[in-house]
């Protein structure tokens, strides 16, 4: 099946970008593809490379670029709701790409999920 | 996509007070974006969702700009399924004149009829 997940909150704050990570790598690893991660609200924040964890924590930017390079999944962030938050190119992490809500719209009608994470 | 079978059911689904949050907000953003891409659209009000649609808001005292207006343009981009849930207007007084848009009003198992009908439901 092609997936794919939109993120409408920011990391540590709330699960919702621990949840669809993990979903992200259960359905891969089922043999799924995931097409895109589509992020908006202050899921926009899941693309700054600027976060410094404690080394101890996970590092939920990493696990973007990770799925982005390894796995081919776009990491997209919406430029409306980045330009409200401070997200632009200079900060944004491996991987990932500002891109518009109109690829959202593509991405919910090529896959046959889309499959929402947030509150 | 001019074939009618690429066109997609999306639903978006209002379920905020349209502040205290930015959800509605751009969930409002998304919503005109996707009107021009042709999809069959609808728009459900549930909960404090409704409040968006509530006549003569005023947000001057929040500093906040107001955008109960923008929901009057969705039927000039053909976005005209707007579905209210009648419990969540009742329990919070309101009746359909006290809305800015005409809507349809239906119960919560018909909304959820249509929700099952979807490709894709989009919460905000």
């Amino acid at each position: 099946m092609n997936i794919g997940i939109l993120l409408k909150e920011g990391p540590y704050n709330h699960q919702a970008a621990d949840t669809a990570f993990k979903f992200a790598e259960a359905a891969i690893a089922k043999g799924h593809k995931v097409d895109a991660i589509f992020l908006y609200n202050d899921g926009v924040i899941n693309a700054t490379r600027l976060g410094d964890p404690p080394q101890d924590d996970r590092n939920i930017a990493a696990r973007w670029t990770e799925l982005s390079l390894k796995h081919g999944v776009e990491v997209l962030a919406c430029i409306a709701a980045s330009k409200r938050r401070g997200i632009n190119d200079e900060v944004m992490i491996e991987g990932g790409e500002i891109t518009g809500l109109g690829t959202l719209t593509d991405i919910a009608i090529r896959n046959d999920r889309l499959l929402t994470f947030g509150d | 996509m001019s074939e009618e079978q690429d066109i997609k059911k999306i639903m978006h689904v209002m379920r905020r007070a349209p502040h205290g949050s930015i959800y509605t907000y751009e969930g409002l953003e998304m919503i005109l974006i996707m009107a021009a891409y042709e999809q069959d659209l609808s728009v459900a009000f549930i909960g404090d969702g409704i409040y968006a649609l509530k006549k003569d808001q005023d947000t001057a005292g929040i500093g906040i700009k107001g955008f109960s207006k923008t929901f009057m343009a969705l039927d000039g981009y053909d976005v005209e399924k707007l579905y209210v849930d009648r419990q969540s207007l009742e329990e919070r007084g309101l009746t359909e004149d006290d809305l800015v848009v005409d809507v349809e009003v239906m119960d919560a198992s018909e909304i959820g009829r249509l929700m099952n009908e979807q490709d894709v439901v989009i919460h905000h």
